[in-house]
């Protein structure tokens, strides 16, 4: 998003096509037209996303006033359209309230009313239910998921939440201490992992339909950023390490059936993904 | 101790009818409480009975002269038992009242009406040092590992501190001895005794909360949300601690969290709340796989399960309207406004916590404690 592009955030290398253009080379000008207007985000916390002192109609209306020049009428017509879009009940009436009088997934999804307000090709939500109660968040994800239909948007869903990626996403990039580590259709990834990791992780979730045995955990601790270790970053963790894995990072590879067919949109970032997948 | 509103009853009071009977301890003299505190109490015999609890905050306006204009309901009339041994799970929504009824059980708030016997003796009434026996057992783990431990005080310091209070149970000599064993207990290093929270990771000081939390040899532990904080790759870590020292220390927990898997995977029986009220109760199978209640269907409906195929079988119950106000909740049936069965008699008439009577004497997982007025099985968890 070019947010991070400042100090003390830097991205000290690669690129980042929109659309075939470099966002990692365009000046900062060019850069703002895309955010917002092309791509747009959803934070985790509305709260401390919406301004507490501003109306959240006046806040909605700013998005058409600045991006599209519009009058103070016609945006606060826009921001009630938008509420609605979004099923805020009595939007009318509710336009002029402040963040604080509404309630928490309410917010939230006029957070997502902010992001679509202009329409965008590209939604990035970083934690956007985390926040909220399980009714709530299938509320909010269920309209999320509908308004991307409705809009035919790009979402990228960042969370911790395997459950929430298993309802939405098409796609799961599965990443630990800063790189990604697999990558997977969502049915694949869950049915057959090809990393420790992912392997791990799925095996130390609790099941909501069977009351299961003692739990498998990962051992150790979560990777400190600071401190990462050489070779493969999981290998104090992962029960498959060897040599190898202390002293060479391993790449993302595509994986592969057995018999060497292809298997789209699958990569491991593993010495041993074979083992993993089919041992 | 905060100003308390006048005793305003609980919508409803009568003894729900399908709780245990509680036999009642009626101690003379401060050496009898104790003893009966003391006592043991068989394996699956109830060790705590809660019963029409009740905790209304009040709300109050002016600055001077304080009025009170209404008052939060957190938890409004509600019953269940702890048996010894057993893990008992709450879960429910943000604001449903999960940690007023802890904190109600530690004797941390006072109750606004109710009874809460352990072991027959109601501890809502007692004092003195009958009231610190009952304390001693009745123990406490918190969510947040990071600001639940004082980040000026060692590791050996915060697990010792409850010997200041209860001397009796580690004479001075004996109390590093034994913090260092707690540690060994928990799986951490004895020789990190000296260091301070700020030297330790999310899951280890969760376990320096269970180690003091077990530090005076309680018979009950409460676990509020004692993994949430955690990272998804440590939680199991502490969940596997936590089920093997109820083994070995022979603890019963209530378990509360909004994990309704990871509330399955731990409890024996589970109870589900609904703005300060009980909805349903029963054992994880008869609530995970027969619920009955409408708000624990949708609930468990909503679930995201980390298996795309277990998913799209399954069917999603989606609320529409929000969470009504614990000050001002919604007449007869505290979920009418967001249940789609709901009919007239739902807003006339409270529906109480009892076996459902179409299920009543029957050989059924649904003949289970559940409010709803309209209680029929819905299995949402499994895939058709
Ligand atoms: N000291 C207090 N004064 C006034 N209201 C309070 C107080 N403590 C709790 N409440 C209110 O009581 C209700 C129940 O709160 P409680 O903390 O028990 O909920 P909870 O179920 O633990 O929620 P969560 O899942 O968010 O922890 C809430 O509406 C809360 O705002
Ligand atoms: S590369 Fe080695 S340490 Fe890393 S995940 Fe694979 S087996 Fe484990
Ligand atoms: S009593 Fe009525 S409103 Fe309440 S859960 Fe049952 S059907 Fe729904
Ligand atoms: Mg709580």
């Amino acid at each position: 998003m070019g947010i991070l592009d400042m100090p003390p955030g830097k991205i000290p290398q690669g690129e980042i096509l929109f659309r075939g253009q470099d966002m990692l080379k365009m000046s900062n000008e060019e850069r703002r037209k895309i955010r917002g207007r092309k791509i747009a985000m959803i934070f985790q916390d509305a709260l401390s996303s919406l301004n507490p002192v501003l109306s959240v109609g006046y806040q909605l209306g700013e998005m058409f006033r600045v991006h599209e020049g519009m009058g103070r009428k016609e945006a606060k017509a826009k921001a009630i359209e938008l509420m609605e879009r979004v099923k805020i009940p009595a939007a009318k009436e509710r336009v002029n309230d402040y963040p604080h009088q509404f309630s928490g997934g309410m917010r939230q999804r006029i957070m997502i009313a902010m992001a679509l307000a202009l329409e965008p090709d590209l939604i990035i939500a970083d934690e956007p239910t985390t926040a909220l109660d399980v009714t709530v968040q299938a509320q909010v994800m269920d309209l999320l998921a509908e308004l991307q239909r409705e809009y035919n948007m790009g979402l990228i869903l960042i969370t911790h939440d395997l459950g929430v990626v298993a309802d939405v996403a098409d796609k799961i990039a599965v990443m630990y201490a800063g790189r990604i580590v697999e990558t997977a259709p969502v049915h694949e990834l869950y049915k057959r992992p090809a990393h420790p990791y992912t392997r791990g992780l799925l095996e130390s979730i609790p099941r909501l339909d069977q009351k299961g045995h003692e739990l498998y955990a990962i051992k150790g601790l979560p990777p400190n950023l600071l401190k990462i270790p050489s070779g493969c970053a999981f290998n104090p963790r992962c029960p498959k390490a060897q040599d190898i894995c202390r002293t060479e990072v391993p790449p993302l590879v595509p994986v592969t059936e057995q018999d060497g067919a292809e298997l789209t949109g699958r990569g491991s970032a593993c010495h041993f993904w074979k083992e993993t997948i089919h041992g | 101790m905060a100003e308390e509103p006048k005793k305003d009853a609980a919508d409803v009071t009568d003894a729900t009818p399908s709780v245990s009977e509680v036999e009642t301890v009626d101690a003379a003299t401060p050496e009898e409480a104790v003893a009966a505190i003391e006592a043991p109490v068989e394996r699956g015999e109830p060790i705590l009975q809660v019963r029409n609890l009740v905790k209304h905050f009040p709300l109050t306006q002016g600055i001077l002269v304080k009025r009170q204009i209404g008052a939060v309901k957190a938890v409004d009339g509600i019953s269940f038992d702890l048996y010894q041994g057993e893990t008992l799970g709450i879960v429910g929504e943000s604001g449903c009242g999960k940690s007023t009824v802890a904190k109600l059980l530690m004797t941390l708030e006072r109750a606004t009406a109710g009874e809460v016997f352990y072991k027959g003796q109601d501890i809502t009434k007692l004092s003195g040092r009958a009231l610190k026996a009952v304390r001693r057992n009745i123990q406490m783990v918190f969510q947040d590992p990071y600001t639940s431990l004082n980040p000026r005080m060692t590791v050996g310091d915060i697990i010792g501190e409850p010997f200041e209070i209860h001397p009796e149970v580690a004479p001075k000599g004996s109390r590093r001895q034994k913090v260092q064993d707690l540690l060994d207990v928990v799986g951490l290093n004895p020789e990190y005794i000296n260091r301070y929270p700020h030297q330790f990771s999310g899951g280890q000081r969760q376990r320096i909360g269970i180690a003091r939390g077990l530090a005076l040899n309680p018979e009950i532990i409460i676990c509020d949300e004692p993994v949430s904080a955690l990272d998804v790759s440590v939680q199991a870590q502490v969940i596997n601690l936590m089920e093997k020292l109820q083994d070995e220390f022979n603890l019963s927990y209530l378990f509360i969290a909004h994990d309704l898997s990871i509330v399955r995977h731990i409890s024996d029986r589970v109870g589900v709340m609904y703005l300060g009220k009980m909805a349903e109760i029963g054992s994880d199978e008869q609530i995970y796989d027969h619920p009955t209640h409408p708000y624990t269907q949708a609930l468990l409906s909503a679930v995201p399960v980390p298996d795309p195929e277990a998913r799209e079988g399954r069917e999603r119950i989606i609320l529409t309207g929000d969470v009504p106000s614990p000050a001002n909740p919604p007449s007869g049936c505290r979920f009418r406004t967001r249940c789609w069965k709901a009919q007239d008699k739902c807003a006339e008439e409270i529906p109480l916590l009892a076996i459902p009577e179409r299920f009543a004497g029957q050989d059924t997982p649904a003949a289970h404690e559940s409010a709803c007025h309209f209680a029929e099985e819905k299995d949402v968890v499994h895939a058709a």
